[in-house]
């Protein structure tokens, strides 16, 4: 599969964060992180379990506040929106949690209509069935219209959590760990989802993993998270270049094991 | 939500306490900050009521009519003692309408209707719906706490003097075999001694004691931590506290009914 060659704007910054940190009580999770990402960019941030990963994308939608440091998302910065302004944002913001998220209470139709009808009251019934449909079909499910949540498989319940978030016609896309827990055939299919979003919505996008390749197939750039802060950032080859053991190792564990 | 590490005040307990009274307030404030502000879920609100109404009726009905069946059958021998069996009819009622019914309906739904609501939210607090909801631009603690909480006020109410009712039926069943009172006559008597004071104070209490089951499961449930177990805290949390609280606001709402009552 080849990567796509898709217009990245590097005048524009989708995303830009300098000097962020955050920390939960003694525990220092985010020591100064520095990352932009351009209009049309997809930048895969690649580190250990626990290193904070999670915590800077909830960051990013306002979900959790940076103890210090400026993230401005759209060129907003989300800390100091007042809440209407931050919902304004967020509908610009498609964010795929890790666990799918998906409200177990409602079947697929309701779960992706959700979000929709909530912030859209004067949609017609026929627009928000459009809408729907085309996000199954851009996440290839449209068979499991009615099913619930419960009934899907891991990896269709991901398909779902982002076709959820496509429905807004997001502008960025945060993705949490997009295909953790799932087997290799279906990662590949995530991956080709992601950089069929990537096309397709011309989102911005940040990707969280800790699967290579799922970083070489998605980004455009890699971005190394170790210890609280990005110590290397570049193309998947300039960043495997370097000599660091940490970043050797989590090369050699994925590849060569 | 996070906090900045400081050193304890007073000790780590007394503290964690005082800041729960605090949040619990807070949360409490919040709810009435929301209930006033578009957008309304009418329809949420009408499901949940649906819901309450639904899950506790049958126990409700069935503890309603074995306490008014029950007290008057134990309170016949004492009243028969001084031959006031008469008394009957509006002796029950007052206990029903001005404790009983309340009361019994509060302790049922916070077990049934508070412990569902508290792993119900608790679930969705970690498993990160409640995130979701949030990132996609909707107002979780509106959608669905305020809708909760505003359904657990009204049916309470409602449910209580359903209970009352049903508790006065049981207790027509016992007197008509004793006394062969007539249902018309039961009632009659009955409520002969109901006075507007009991009513209000009932409602009081009732919307009360809705408010606080809808309250305290809400506020476990989006508070609910570590998993799975954090789920099963929640619920059971929600009970215990809002039983707790309930039987404190009885004592405090019937002071003061009783002071109204002398004026
Ligand atoms: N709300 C919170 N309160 C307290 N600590 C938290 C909170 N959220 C995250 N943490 C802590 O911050 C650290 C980083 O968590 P995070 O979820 O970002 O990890 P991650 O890099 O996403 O890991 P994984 O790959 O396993 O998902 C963890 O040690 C976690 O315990
Ligand atoms: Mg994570």
């Amino acid at each position: 599969m080849e990567k796509k060659a898709h217009n990245i704007d590097i005048n524009e910054k989708a995303i830009s964060i300098k000097g962020l940190y955050k920390s939960f009580g003694d525990l220092h999770v985010l020591k100064g992180i520095d990352l932009d990402v351009h209009k049309g960019e997809n930048v895969v941030v690649l580190g250990k379990s626990g290193t904070g990963k999670s915590v800077l994308i909830k960051i990013l939608v306002g979900l959790l506040k940076p103890d210090s440091g400026v993230v401005e998302v759209l060129g907003k910065e989300v800390d100091k929106l007042s809440q209407k302004e931050l919902d304004a944002l967020r509908l610009h913001i498609g964010f795929a949690f890790q666990s799918s998220a998906l409200y177990d209470s409602m079947d697929v139709r309701q779960n992706l209509e959700f979000p929709l009808t909530m912030n859209f009251k004067n949609l017609s019934k026929g627009e928000v069935k459009d809408s729907v449909e085309e996000v199954l079909e851009a996440v290839g499910l449209i068979d499991k219209l009615n099913q619930m949540p419960s009934d899907l498989s891991g990896g269709q319940r991901k398909r779902i959590g982002i076709a959820r978030t496509l429905i807004l016609k997001p502008q960025i896309m945060l993705y949490d760990e997009p295909t953790s827990g799932l087997d290799p055939i279906t990662c590949l299919e995530i991956n080709e989802l992601i950089n069929e979003v990537q096309q397709k919505y011309n989102t911005s996008s940040i990707i969280i993993t800790h699967d290579l390749t799922c970083a070489k197939e998605t980004g455009d750039r890699v971005a190394m998270l170790l210890d609280g802060i990005f110590v290397k950032t570049g193309s998947f080859e300039d960043v495997f270049a370097d000599k660091d053991e940490r970043i050797q190792s989590f090369y050699n564990y994925n590849f060569i094991k | 939500m996070t906090k900045k590490i400081r050193p304890y005040i007073f000790s780590r307990g007394i503290d964690e306490t005082f800041k729960g009274v605090y949040d619990a307030f807070a949360f409490i404030a919040l709810f009435f900050k929301q209930v006033f502000k578009p957008p309304f879920h009418f329809r949420q609100v009408i499901d949940q009521c649906y819901e309450v109404g639904i899950k506790s009726l049958p126990l409700i009905t069935l503890t309603g009519f074995v306490t008014g069946l029950v007290f008057t059958k134990q309170s016949r021998p004492s009243l028969e003692v001084f031959g006031a069996t008469s008394w009957l009819p509006s002796l029950i009622s007052i206990a029903l309408v001005r404790a009983l019914g309340p009361l019994v309906t509060a302790l049922i739904c916070a077990g049934k209707v508070g412990s569902s609501i508290g792993a119900e939210l608790g679930s969705m607090k970690v498993t990160e719906q409640i995130d979701a909801m949030e990132v996609s631009a909707i107002n979780p603690f509106k959608y669905l706490a305020v809708s909760r909480i505003i359904a657990t006020t009204l049916m309470v109410c409602v449910l209580s003097f359903y209970c009352s009712f049903v508790g006065l039926l049981g207790a027509f069943v016992n007197v008509h075999a004793n006394d062969t009172t007539s249902f018309s006559n039961f009632f009659q008597s009955g409520f002969s001694d109901i006075n507007f004071i009991d009513i209000f104070s009932s409602v009081t209490k009732s919307l009360v004691f809705g408010f606080t089951i809808g309250i305290v499961g809400c506020y476990k449930g989006f508070n609910a931590t570590q998993g799975t177990r954090g789920v099963g805290k929640a619920a059971n949390q929600a009970v215990v506290t809002s039983m707790f609280l309930i039987f404190v606001e009885e004592i405090v709402i019937v002071q003061i009914s009783n002071w109204i009552r002398f004026f």
